[in-house]
C-alpha cells in the first residue's frame, strides 16, 4: 500500500495579523479538540471489533483455547501449525483446494469481466441495458445464488435436463456436487457467474478514463482492433488490472458461503476450503485456537498475495 | 466524419451484428437461473420437476399460484426474518454514515496530532478481510460485557452472543467508508470553514450544516456500497445468533432449506428476498454503478 498523507487543504490559510495570537491558539486547541472528539466514535469502533480481533486471533492462534472450557487456556506454542500441516490431511486438502479454485477463478473472473466490459463499452444502442443486466446476479446475495444453483446441480435438475435435451439423450451428465471430480468445478462456474458483474463495472471504469484520442492516433497509424487493445487500452489499464487482480484473488481465498450452502465440503473434503476448514474447527468443533490459527494462516496468504501482485505489476510499463 | 466507402459500412454493421449476437447470448446466461428461480417459485413441485426438460422451466404456465409463499409463511416466522435483517441493516447504514463522515471530516478537514497516523491506520484496515478475524471474534463478542433489564434493575452481564448488537456495532466503522468521506470532503472549498469560524459557528456546526448537505452524493455512495453487505450477511449471523426470534433472513433461508426439500417453496423464499433489493437496484441502477466504480479507486 502506497503512503498517503492526509490532504492539507487549510495549508494556506494563515490568520490575518490583527487577531491576538492568544485567540488563534485559543482557536487551534479547539480544532485540535474537535477533530479526536469526531474521528473517536469511528477509531474506537475500529479499535474494538477489527484490530482487537486481529491481535486477538494471533495471540489465541499460539493457544488451546476453546469456545467454553471449564480448563484456562495456556499457550501452546507453534502447536497448532504443526498440527494443521502434518496431522490434519482435511485441512491440506482444503489448502489445495483453496489453491486450485483460485488458480481457475482470478484469471477466468478477470478475462471474462474484460471481456464484458469490452462489449458494453461499444457505442451501440442498449449497452446500459446489457450492462445492468451483467450486474443482476452482484447484487443477488451469494445464499440466495448457492441455493439456486444446487437446485440446478441436482441428477435430475434443470442442468442436466438441459444437457440431456441437446444431445439427444447421448450424454446424461453426472450428480454435479456429489462426484468429489466435478463438484469443485461446479462451484466455480456459480461463484463466476455472480461475481463477474462486479468486476466487469472495475474494468469499464478504466476503459472509460482512456482519452480516445489515443484510439485516434493509433487508427491513424493504421492499428486494427487487436493493435489498438494491444497497444493502447492493455498498457492503460494497468492500475485497474492490479486492483482487479487483488480484489478477485483475496475474495477467491477467502471462498466460504458456496461451500457452507451446497456441500459442507464434501464429497471426501472436495470442496472444503481454508476459511470453510477455519470456521468449522474453529466455531462448529469450538477449538477457538486452532480455527484461529487457520484463520492466520489464511490472513498471510492474503498478505503474501497482496505483496506479491504489487510487486509484480510496479512500474513494468 | 467523413463519407465512409460501402465496404466498410457493410462490415461495420457486419461486426455490430455479431456484438448483438453475444450480447444477447450472454444474457441469456445471466438471466436465465433467476427466471428460473421466479417462475418455479409460482409452480407446484410435480410441475416445477416435469417443466424441467423444456422451454416450460422458464414460463409460467399451467397451473401458477402464490401457494408456495403462503407454504413459506406457514413454515417459519420469515416475517420476523425480514424485519430483523431491516432493522440490521438500517442500523448499519444509518449508523455508519454518521460515524465514518465525522471521522472523514475530521481527517480531511481539521488539524490535530495523530491525524496521519490515524489515516494510515485506516486505510491499514482495508486489507483485514472478515474471514480472517471472525473466529477470533466469536470468542471476543461472548467476553463483552452488556447492560441487561432484570426484575426492574439494570445488571451487568457478559457475552453478546444472541443480540441485535452483536449483528450490528462491529460493521459500523468502516475504514473504506471514512476513506471515501474524507476524499470526497477535500473537494469542497475550506473558505467556507473559514467564512463560518468568523461567524462564530462550531466545527460541529460547519459538519452538520455546510459539509454534509453539500455532500450527498458521497453519502449515496457510502450508503449503497454498505447496504449489501449487511443485507447479505451470513457468516457473522450464522455464528452468533442461535436465537430463531433475532435470526436475519439469510440465515433463516439456510435453515429453512436444510430441512426441506420442498423446492417450490424453497423458491419462493429464495425470490422473495431477491425482489425487494432487484427492484431498489432497478430503480436507481445509475447510483449503483457509479459507486462500485468508486470502489475502484481503492487500492
Amino acid at each position: 500500500m502506497t503512503a498517503i498523507s492526509p490532504p492539507d487543504t487549510r495549508a494556506t490559510s494563515v490568520a490575518p495579523s490583527s487577531v491576538p495570537r492568544r485567540r488563534i491558539r485559543a482557536d487551534l486547541r479547539s480544532e485540535r479538540r474537535a477533530g479526536w472528539a469526531m474521528v473517536a466514535p469511528a477509531v474506537l469502533l475500529l479499535a474494538a471489533f477489527l484490530i482487537v480481533p486481529v491481535i486477538l486471533g494471533f495471540v489465541l492462534s499460539f493457544t488451546n483455547a476453546r469456545l467454553v472450557s471449564p480448563e484456562p487456556i495456556s499457550f501452546t506454542g507453534l502447536d497448532n501449525f504443526v498440527r494443521a500441516f502434518t496431522a490434519d490431511p482435511t485441512f491440506v486438502r482444503s489448502l489445495l483446494n483453496t489453491f486450485c479454485f483460485a488458480a481457475v477463478v482470478v484469471p477466468a473472473q478477470a478475462g471474462f469481466g474484460l471481456l464484458l466490459a469490452l462489449l458494453v463499452n461499444q457505442k451501440i444502442r442498449g449497452a446500459v441495458a446489457f450492462r445492468v443486466i451483467f450486474f443482476i446476479p452482484v447484487v443477488t446475495s451469494i445464499v440466495v445464488v448457492s441455493i439456486l444453483w444446487k437446485f440446478m446441480y441436482q441428477p435430475d435438475g434443470l442442468i442436466n435436463s438441459f444437457i440431456n435435451s441437446i444431445t439427444f439423450g447421448a450424454w446424461q451428465g453426472t450428480a454435479w456436487l456429489n462426484n468429489p471430480s466435478t463438484a469443485l468445478a461446479a462451484i466455480i462456474v456459480l461463484s463466476i457467474w455472480q461475481a463477474v458483474g462486479f468486476h466487469m463495472l472495475i474494468w469499464l471504469s478504466g476503459l472509460q478514463t482512456i482519452p480516445e484520442e489515443l484510439y485516434e492516433a493509433a487508427r491513424i497509424d493504421g492499428a486494427g482492433a487487436w493493435r489498438q487493445f494491444r497497444d493502447v487500452t492493455w498498457p492503460c489499464l494497468r492500475s485497474t488490472r492490479v486492483f482487479v487482480l487483488i480484489t478477485i484473488t483475496i475474495a477467491a481465498l477467502g471462498l466460504f458461503v458456496q461451500i457452507d450452502v451446497m456441500t459442507q465440503g464434501g464429497p471426501v473434503d472436495a470442496t472444503s476450503t481454508l476459511v470453510y476448514h477455519a470456521v468449522r474447527m474453529g466455531y462448529h468443533q469450538q477449538q477457538i485456537g486452532y480455527g484461529s490459527a487457520l484463520s492466520l494462516v489464511f490472513f498471510v496468504l492474503v498478505l503474501i498475495v497482496a505483496l506479491v501482485q504489487r510487486f509484480l505489476t510496479r512500474d513494468k510499463d | 466524419m467523413a463519407v465512409r466507402d460501402p465496404g466498410e459500412r457493410l462490415l461495420r454493421r457486419r461486426r455490430r451484428v455479431w456484438s448483438y449476437l453475444v450480447l444477447v447470448g450472454l444474457a441469456v446466461f445471466f438471466l436465465f437461473p433467476l427466471v428460473f428461480m421466479f417462475v418455479s417459485s409460482l409452480k407446484p413441485d410435480g410441475q416445477i420437476l416435469s417443466d424441467l426438460g423444456g422451454w416450460r422451466a422458464f414460463l409460467p404456465l399451467g397451473d401458477i399460484s402464490l401457494r408456495n409463499y403462503a407454504g413459506v409463511f406457514d413454515r417459519v416466522p420469515v416475517g420476523r426474518f425480514l424485519l430483523n435483517s431491516v432493522i440490521v441493516t438500517v442500523a448499519i447504514v444509518g449508523a455508519g454514515l454518521v460515524v465514518n463522515s465525522m471521522a472523514g471530516f475530521a481527517i480531511s478537514r481539521l488539524r490535530w496530532t495523530g491525524r496521519g497516523v490515524v489515516l494510515s491506520v485506516v486505510i491499514a484496515t482495508l486489507i483485514v478481510p472478515f474471514e480472517t478475524i471472525a473466529v477470533p471474534m466469536v470468542y471476543w463478542v461472548s467476553q463483552l460485557p452488556t447492560l441487561v433489564l432484570q426484575h426492574g434493575q439494570i445488571e451487568y452481564d457478559f457475552g453478546w452472543l444472541d443480540s441485535y448488537q452483536v449483528q450490528i456495532v462491529p460493521f459500523i466503522a468502516n475504514g473504506f467508508s471514512v476513506f471515501l468521506f474524507s476524499q470526497y470532503f477535500s473537494t469542497i472549498p475550506t473558505a467556507i470553514d473559514e467564512a463560518a469560524r468568523i461567524d462564530g459557528a462550531g466545527w460541529f456546526t460547519i459538519y452538520r450544516r455546510i459539509v454534509v448537505p453539500l455532500s450527498g452524493p458521497a453519502f449515496a455512495t457510502v450508503a449503497i456500497l454498505t447496504f449489501l453487505p449487511a443485507w447479505n450477511q451470513y457468516l457473522w449471523p450464522s455464528m452468533v445468533v442461535q436465537d430463531e426470534s433475532l435470526r436475519p433472513v439469510m440465515v433463516g433461508m439456510q435453515y429453512f432449506f436444510q430441512d426441506n426439500t420442498a423446492w417450490g417453496e424453497v423458491m419462493a423464499y429464495t425470490s422473495m428476498i431477491t425482489l425487494p433489493v432487484l427492484v431498489v437496484f432497478l430503480g436507481c441502477q445509475r447510483a449503483f454503478v457509479s459507486s462500485v466504480a468508486a470502489s475502484g479507486v481503492k487500492g
